[in-house]
């Protein structure tokens, strides 16, 4: 997570790690959370790519409710694209923040709508407008774009204005 | 989007079902929504949500402007709910800022959020009714809404994109007669609600049409990631307002209605006994309202008062440099959510130190909720998907952004 912390972010696992979704992490596999940054009173947990779908999973049974999945673009440098997920704890009122770096050159990211159906539409949203493609999606289609559209809208390179 | 090709399921033969067009055009729709509906005579045996008509790319017009011009693109999400959108955004970028808006602009944002909500709710109720044959109701409540509009036109100067909070607190003190205008509103609005509900909550038309219809369960709204009144309407306890306040909501009474029974009828009546309940934390505000500032005291963020401009040249220097090269937000994301009209509102800000913001996304509580009508209507009537629509309250400009 070198990117974009805050000025008084904390990233000590140490300091952290009573925070309810760390900790459920923390226990069930250290090797899959890479870094952590508590910032203007929001927990984020950058999980290795290969566990995300996994660690949704764990979190699951607290965090039962799935806000929220976006992307974000920060081409040039690498990986390029964060895939971002909001959880919501009903019951203890709390959110976290996963996150997952996918690199620019084959952005494929595993897909978490097998445990959260909702998550289906969001998916496709990232897919059609940066290009990041969810493994085990059951129907990875633009959703926004028409169908025959060139490029992906979000990503830096596009222009505002659109190629004309 | 509108190029959608679509084939029947493999497990029903062609000459078996047949593929019903649904919009874009339907008035229905409320908005310019698409749905593919396969049917087996009556029945709907699968439906294809085809949207993206309204796409117009706000998120990345936001990512070109200045933090402050993002403002009035936000009343362009959801047009029926404009100040909760402004209300949102100023709140996530006021996080990433360590800004904290002066008590009664929190309490000013507060009494008009609830108007948005409640004006929201009406064009709902309205059109909702309209859409199952109940066309008093929407004269009705057009009538009060249009006088909910005629106090954002008093305070704003616009009556629908409103635009009227800023990063830091408000564009402007409200006028004199503002706070009598909703005083009197607040008087008759509870009456009115009344009318409403005799005309429909024991109307055995509107009960054969509404109760026991799209029905959805607890699980499957919570793992659709339905949001707002349509949550809790399949019982699911939880508002945000209450549960994770936000601008001073933890200051106001108010009880938050919850049905378990997960059919229309039961957004039905979360959402009018939601009406009582604004219009009562509208009468809190108008009795608690503290006096002093409208903005927060940072002149590096908040445009100085024109007042301060024509004696102050710090004051002129500032407005002068805000209005050409933005302020600088320090680094950092946040995520900052809101109950508006139809469940969480909720604005992702990514900033990199920069006057413009990275990212903006919103999630939007419509397009969740659009996901899970397919799981109120497959296995149901054809005539009871217009009121699966209505009943979820969606917003189209909100779903495509």
């Amino acid at each position: 997570m070198a990117h974009n912390p805050g000025p008084n972010a904390i990233t000590d696992f140490e300091q952290l790690q009573s925070h309810p979704a760390l900790e459920k992490l923390l226990a069930w596999k250290r090797d899959a959370v890479l870094a952590v940054k508590f910032d203007r009173n929001e927990l984020t947990v950058e999980i290795d790519p290969s566990y995300i779908r996994e660690a949704c999973g764990i979190l699951k049974s607290t965090f039962n409710f799935l806000c929220d999945v976006t992307c974000s673009d920060w081409a040039p440098s690498e990986p390029r694209f964060h895939v971002v997920y909001h959880l919501l704890s009903h019951q203890l009122k709390e959110r976290v923040r996963l996150k997952v770096m996918v690199p620019g050159d084959d952005p494929v990211c595993e897909s978490v709508t097998p445990l959260w159906p909702g998550a289906n539409f969001f998916e496709r949203e990232i897919f059609d407008l940066f290009g990041v493609r969810f493994l085990g999606h059951p129907n990875m289609r633009r959703i926004m774009m028409p169908e025959d559209w060139e490029g992906h809208p979000l990503r830096k390179d596009y222009p505002v204005e659109g190629y004309r | 989007m509108a190029h959608l090709t679509y084939t029947a399921s493999a497990e029903f033969t062609q000459d078996k079902t047949m593929i019903l067009n649904m919009g874009p055009q339907h008035p229905s729709t409320h908005g310019v929504l698409r749905l593919l509906l396969e049917v087996d005579g009556e029945t709907v045996v699968r439906m294809v949500p085809d949207i993206g008509f309204l796409h117009t790319g706000i998120e990345k017009t936001c990512e070109a402007k200045f933090y402050q011009q993002v403002v009035p693109l936000t009343d362009r999400i959801d047009y029926l709910c404009p100040l909760i959108n402004n209300l949102t955004y100023c709140l996530a970028v006021e996080k990433l800022l360590g800004l904290e808006p002066p008590p009664r602009a929190q309490w000013i944002r507060v009494m008009l959020s609830e108007l948005t909500r409640i004006s929201s709710h009406l064009v709902w109720l309205g059109t909702h009714a309209l859409d199952m044959g109940a066309m008093t109701v929407f004269l009705y409540c057009f009538r009060e809404r249009e006088e909910i509009l005629r106090i954002f036109e008093n305070v704003s100067g616009q009556r629908m994109m409103t635009s009227y909070f800023r990063i830091g607190g408000l564009a402007l003190e409200p006028p004199l007669d503002f706070f009598d205008k909703v005083k009197a509103f607040a008087k008759i609005f509870p009456e009115r609600i009344d009318e409403y509900e005799n005309l429909l909550t024991g109307n055995p038309i509107w009960l054969e049409r509404t109760k026991g219809v799209a029905h959805i369960s607890q699980e499957d709204a919570i793992a659709f990631g339905v949001t707002g009144p349509s949550l809790r309407g399949s019982g699911v306890d939880f508002d945000l307002r209450r549960d994770m306040p936000y601008s001073s909501y933890d200051k106001f009474q108010f009880k938050v209605p919850v049905r378990s029974e997960g059919d229309v009828f039961a957004r039905y009546m979360c959402r009018v006994l939601e009406l009582r309940e604004s219009i009562g934390i509208v009468k809190q505000a108008l009795e608690g309202i503290p006096e002093g500032d409208i903005k927060a005291d940072a002149p590096k963020v908040v445009l100085p008062d024109r007042e301060k401009m024509k004696t102050q040249m710090e004051a002129l220097i500032y407005h002068f440099k805000i209005v050409t090269e933005g302020f600088a937000v320090p680094k950092g994301e946040v995520y900052q959510a809101v109950e508006s009209p139809r469940g969480e509102m909720g604005y992702y800000v990514i900033s990199d130190g920069t006057g413009k913001p990275y990212r903006v996304h919103m999630r939007s509580p419509s397009y969740a909720t659009l996901h899970a009508l397919e799981k109120m209507c497959v296995g149901r009537l054809l005539a009871d998907v217009v009121a699966a629509i209505g009943s979820i309250d969606i917003v189209l400009g909100e779903i495509d952004r």
